[in-house]
């Protein structure tokens, strides 16, 4: 059983949202200060889900990142955890592709890797929400796709899951190979081990360069885009909100219901 | 070069209806045709969804595609994937979209990428370029912290579109249409994924997305008796609960109550959010309330930036005083 995972590094979503800025210059979103970048949650999750089936019945899991500036410590996290080998397409010629010119170059990577039963993505990469590189490999490979998953289940050459949808769940099975996309109903994500992050500390990551994956360099990174980015900014909040005080939280709360009825409200 | 006109919409069928959402995109689809002088199609797809043809054309449409075969009675990506590329080759719009629901969020991608053009998922505004005529696609992005304006200059231009960003027209059943039957012109070996069960989670009482008044909680509700309270205050109002996404992930709620970015669309007339901190995701899913109202412990909280009245403190204080008076106000 070979399983593949894509991650990508992020800014941390969860950074405090006052914390998030636009540089006017670039048009770019400044990275926060001192808070350090993180891989994109549902991609955790997605290490998760590919640990929980090597638990069960193993598998060599390996991770496939594309970017630049990657943190060894942050890239190597789903190692310590517990996969077995990285891979990194990281050259500026790979850089700030829509997903679809990231789809193509993860996907020639993969073709490289080519040994692959199941590979798995986050449902989307919580910096542009896009939500479409799992779609996209799964359609440049020719294989099935499953998305938004909460849970999956290897067994006779086929994977059952759990799709998520608007008011429950439908199991769908595919065979393999297929493509899954992992949503956080999955449940959180293990923490790294000590031995895990050990191993991790020796384990040097595989470096690929659009060379070395047989890419056509105008379908990759910015240059491959089709989707154009006119403008990037940030809505203005108004933020004028009333608070209702008392003498104590009680009377707070029932000047609060009387404040609703009079702006007719209750 | 093919000659792409007019502005498709992919209408989903929900209990042998149109979907909200597709009520939506049609309202929308209307405006952007009118800009471009072209025409606005419907796009059913399923099994015994013939008969919605009439609603779609009540609801803006000029042509309504059918696709009606026992093969696409449940969605299933192949098959769906395989019917929009049929439909959008004979058709050829300049403007196709979908709705940003589990069925649009799984299929436009693909779709997108077989017609070898791009799409813009969970879109909240749609507007025709003046000089170049070509579709601004606006975006949350960076989790509703920021927005970006995308275009694309493949056909169709493809978007998805997040519940509650557009509104319908009113539906005006005298408004004639054409109906193009499209055979599916599936073959069953194409499609390579099996749906073995649907499940559904019933919650009762009123749906998330029908009600007018909303007691959501957050982390800060620290377990599943704190959110008993709240459907309390919930039943009060006849409104329905909701959660951010903390109480879903640890199991205090069922996970289709959650609302946010990668949950439920929610507007209601009052959105009472309690020990929620107002991260951007969670707003991405209620910000469209009339009225937030934010009860939190912790003043510098960012929901307060949203909320229109606000009372600092221990909810579990204020909840209990809060209904009481409220009950007193409304005589029960
Ligand atoms: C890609 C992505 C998608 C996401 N999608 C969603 C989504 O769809 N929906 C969603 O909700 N989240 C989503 N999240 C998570 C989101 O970033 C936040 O982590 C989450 O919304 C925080 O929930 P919270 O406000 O309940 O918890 P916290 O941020 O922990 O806030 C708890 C609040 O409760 C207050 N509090 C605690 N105790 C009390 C008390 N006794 N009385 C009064 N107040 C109290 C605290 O002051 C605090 O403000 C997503 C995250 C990512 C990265
Ligand atoms: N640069 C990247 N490197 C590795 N995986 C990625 C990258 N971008 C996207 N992915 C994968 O594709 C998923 C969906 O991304 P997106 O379509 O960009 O929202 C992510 O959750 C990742 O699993």
């Amino acid at each position: 059983m070979n399983i593949i995972v894509c991650v990508k590094q992020i800014p941390d979503p969860e950074a405090p949202p006052a914390s998030f800025k636009i540089d006017p210059a670039t048009n770019k979103v400044a990275p926060p200060p001192n808070i350090p970048p993180v891989i994109s949650p549902f991609d955790e999750q997605a290490v998760e889900a590919a640990l929980r089936i090597k638990d069960a019945g193993g598998a060599k899991i390996t991770i496939i990142s594309l970017g630049v500036n990657l943190l060894r410590d942050v890239v190597k996290k789903p190692l310590s955890m517990g996969a077995d080998e990285l891979i990194l397409l990281e050259d500026p010629a790979f850089a700030d592709g829509d997903s679809w010119a990231t789809a193509y170059a993860l996907a020639m990577a993969i073709k490289k890797v080519g040994a692959y039963d199941l590979i798995l993505c986050g449902r989307q990469a919580a910096d542009w929400d896009s939500g479409q590189v799992g779609s996209c490999i799964a359609e440049i490979l020719g294989l099935p796709q499953i998305t938004v998953a909460k849970k999956l289940e290897v067994r006779d050459g086929k994977v059952k899951v759990e799709r998520v949808t608007a008011d429950g769940y439908d199991v769908i099975e595919a065979g393999l190979p297929a493509v899954v996309t992992v949503s956080n109903e999955l449940g959180t994500a293990r923490y790294a081990t000590i031995k895990g992050i050990m191993a991790a500390k020796r384990k040097e990551p595989i470096v690929w360069k659009p060379s070395d994956i047989g890419v056509e360099t105008a379908k990759i990174g910015a240059a491959g885009r089709r989707v154009k980015m006119q403008k990037l900014f940030q809505p203005v909040r108004e933020g004028k909100c009333e608070v209702i005080t008392g003498e104590n939280e009680e009377d707070a709360a029932a000047n609060l219901a009387k404040k609703l009825a009079e702006v007719k409200l209750l | 070069m093919t000659d792409n006109k007019g502005v498709m919409i992919f209408t989903e069928v929900v209990d042998g209806k149109l979907a909200p959402i597709a009520r939506e995109l049609l309202g929308c689809g209307r405006k952007l045709a009118g800009e471009l002088k072209e025409e606005l199609s419907a796009l059913l797809i399923g099994s015994g969804v013939a008969g919605v043809a009439a609603e779609a054309t009540a609801y803006g449409a000029d042509k309504v595609y059918v696709v009606d075969n026992e093969l696409l009675k449940d969605y299933r990506t192949d098959a769906f994937v395989g019917v929009i590329e049929k439909v959008a080759r004979q058709a050829n719009p300049r403007i196709l979209l979908l709705g940003q629901t589990s069925t649009g969020n799984d299929l436009a991608p693909r779709a997108a990428f077989r017609l070898g053009t791009a799409v813009t998922l969970d879109c909240v505004a749609l507007e025709i370029d003046a000089s170049s005529k070509l579709l601004l696609q606006t975006k949350p992005v960076y989790g509703g912290n920021a927005r970006a304006i995308f275009t694309m200059d493949t056909l169709p231009q493809m978007a998805t579109v997040r519940a509650k960003a557009m509104s319908a027209l009113t539906p005006d059943s005298a408004r004639k249409g054409e109906v193009v039957t499209v055979d599916a012109g599936l073959d069953a070996a194409t499609i390579k994924t099996n749906l073995l069960q649907k499940v559904v989670q019933e919650v009762e009482g009123v749906k998330l997305e029908d009600a007018s008044v909303i007691v959501s909680g957050g982390r800060g509700i620290g377990g599943p008796e704190g959110f008993k309270e709240l459907e309390e205050l919930a039943k009060l109002f006849k409104g329905a609960v909701g959660a951010s996404r903390p109480p879903c992930d640890n199991g205090w709620v069922p996970t289709s109550i959650q609302i946010g970015l990668t949950g439920k669309v929610v507007s209601p007339e009052v959105y009472i959010a309690v020990a929620i901190s107002g991260s951007s995701q969670h707003l991405a899913g209620c910000s469209g309330s009339k009225n937030i109202i934010a009860i939190n412990r912790d003043a510098e909280a960012n929901i307060f930036k949203e909320a229109r009245f606000g009372v600092v403190g221990d909810w579990k204080k204020i909840i209990p005083a809060f209904q009481a008076k409220a009950k007193e106000l409304l005589g029960k």
